[in-house]
């Protein structure tokens, strides 16, 4: 036999008790030939063509899964962003079509549908305005539909009037959600520097360097790299980051051949594979969990940053060698609600939002899935938007925020979103305002590409 | 065209007939096995099989069958496309 027993029961442990998963499948779709002067027109367009392309994503998703073994825990669909083929169109009918985004969803049964997105980094447009008005009401009107907007990048600079603007969006979006907690900031991504193949919600559209229809493959397994950890107790931080390493090489090997296999069935091209470490709400499967594996007593505390390098890199080298194509924003996830660990640090005051700000240099990403106080005025969340476009246009890299600022909640209430978007505990904000700067608006000019320190 | 195969695998406590059970249900549903490999480790049965699925459009109800004469002995069994092994463990 080709295999050792061991390693046929590594594989089955990984996926029986260590929640080793695929994260999602998703297919992009380019939806730039739906582009018409006659609104309804493009409205069935985009529906039909969506409906069409990804009419068995589903199906060969769940057989695929089964046949390998391997749980495959969400499909999903990223499309071209959307303001780029709004043309002319009204903010109501920006909304309309967000609601036919969310019925295309519903009909494939697929879990998310990305991009809803505007990339305004340097300038907005028409189309691109009409979508920024329309955010708020899309976000909440729909389930399933997520949006993004590029407002920063490292060759543009950051377009202060963009973000600005962003403060504001999130605020009404939160209000319009109330109830629900302001879940409609749950879908809604401001970026620096975004990538154009990510297959992660919320922050997934079809970039304009993409083909006609491609499927990119995330996977996950934090809690993977967590027990191969801890049988490891003693080794030295060079030993931990080979562990890691050739953990993240096994796991990426999975989901680079499920992808492979689903793509090669549905007939799409393979795109990237995303090696990030994503995390859920289950038992051990948390980043923060593996940071204090290496040795803090809590994620936040002093270490945090070398111990969170340390991993992402190691994540890196190890996926780099087993995937043949390996993008979108490959690295770790730390979002809040969605890791334990992390719900743990900030309940016991070891994390905080400055130090999830400094994390965010050294990792994928950025601010993901925080909990805000209600009382949060649109200008700070726009700055805390402009510190984060920052630490990415200097620092060559993707950054995100997703914030949710919950209406009527304080300061260490816990929020719950449910399902695989979890629980947040509600962070304060700095008391002091920065609206002078936010009302300035302008553009950040790029930075020098030189003298680098 | 060419050979589909799969890995059974099998975990569980040690009892008589494991073997005869599993191997009759895979002989009754016409799936040949290629190659047996099997250890007590730590106290559990653990067993693995490459067995030819060729003609099996998809291991759906084979892993239902599997499953549920795995419940009923007390055991885990799955059954997987080899390939999952082979990525994961050989470069």
């Amino acid at each position: 036999m080709n295999f050792a027993i061991t390693e046929m029961m590594e594989t089955i442990r990984m996926v029986q008790m260590e929640n080793l998963d695929i994260r999602t499948v998703t297919m992009g779709i380019n939806l730039r030939d739906c582009a018409d002067s006659d609104f309804e027109k493009m409205n069935q367009k985009v529906f039909d063509k969506i409906t069409t392309y990804a009419k068995d994503l589903k199906e060969v998703v769940e057989k695929t899964e089964k046949e390998f073994g391997i749980p495959i825990i969400n499909k999903r669909i990223s499309v071209t962003p959307i303001a780029e083929i709004l043309g002319s169109a009204t903010k109501e009918q920006a909304v309309e079509l967000a609601k036919t985004l969310d019925r295309a969803a519903k009909t494939l049964g697929i879990d998310f549908l990305g991009g809803y997105s505007a990339l305004v980094h340097k300038g907005i447009s028409k189309g691109e305005q009409t979508l920024l008005d329309a955010l708020p009401e899309a976000l909440s009107v729909t389930e399933r539909v997520c949006g993004s907007v590029s407002v920063g990048s490292t060759r543009a600079g950051i377009n202060m009037d963009a973000v600005r603007q962003m403060g504001t969006i999130i605020k009404e979006a939160a209000e319009m959600t109330k109830d629900q907690n302001g879940m409609a900031c749950a879908k809604l991504v401001v970026f620096c520097n975004p990538v154009e193949d990510n297959p992660f919600m919320a922050g997934a559209f079809h970039g304009t360097g993409e083909g006609e229809a491609v499927i990119n493959v995330g996977v996950s397994g934090p809690g993977v790299v967590l027990s191969a950890l801890k049988r490891y107790p003693d080794a030295d931080l060079g030993e931990v980051a080979d562990i890691i390493k050739k953990t993240a090489f096994k796991i990426t090997r999975a989901g680079e051949l499920i992808g492979r296999v689903v793509a090669e069935r549905l007939n799409v091209p393979f795109g990237i594979m995303d090696l990030s470490l994503a995390p859920t709400n289950a038992m051990n499967d948390s980043v923060a969990e593996i940071l204090e594996e290496i040795g803090l007593e809590r994620v936040g505390t002093h270490g945090t940053i070398a111990a969170l390098a340390l991993m992402n890199d190691a994540v890196k080298k190890g996926g780099a060698m087993a995937s043949s194509y390996v993008g979108g924003l490959s690295g770790a996830f730390i979002p809040v609600s969605e890791d334990n660990g992390m719900i743990r640090g900030i309940i016991d005051n070891a994390l905080t939002l400055s130090k999830l700000e400094a994390m965010t240099c050294v990792c994928s990403v950025g601010l993901d899935m925080i909990a805000l106080t209600g009382d949060v005025s649109p200008a700070t969340i726009s700055a805390i938007i402009a510190d984060e476009a920052a630490i990415g246009m200097i620092n060559k890299k993707t950054t995100a925020v997703r914030v949710i600022p919950v209406p009527g909640k304080k300061e260490g209430d816990i929020v719950e979103f449910g399902g695989l978007l979890g629980r947040a505990p509600v962070i304060g904000v700095n008391p002091f305002n920065s609206d002078k700067m936010i009302q300035r608006g302008g553009r950040i000019p790029a930075p020098l590409q030189s003298l680098i320190n | 065209m060419n050979q589909k195969r799969a890995i059974v695998s099998v975990i569980g406590k040690d009892q008589v007939g494991i073997i005869a059970k599993v191997t009759t249900l895979l002989a009754e549903q016409n799936v040949n096995i290629l190659d047996i490999s099997q250890t007590i480790l730590q106290d559990f049965f653990t067993m693995m099989m490459l067995v030819d699925v060729t003609n099996f459009d998809n291991l759906e109800s084979l892993q239902q069958q599997l499953s549920e004469l795995g419940k009923s002995l007390g055991l885990t069994i799955n059954i997987q496309r080899e390939e999952i092994f082979q990525a994961m463990h050989r470069v």
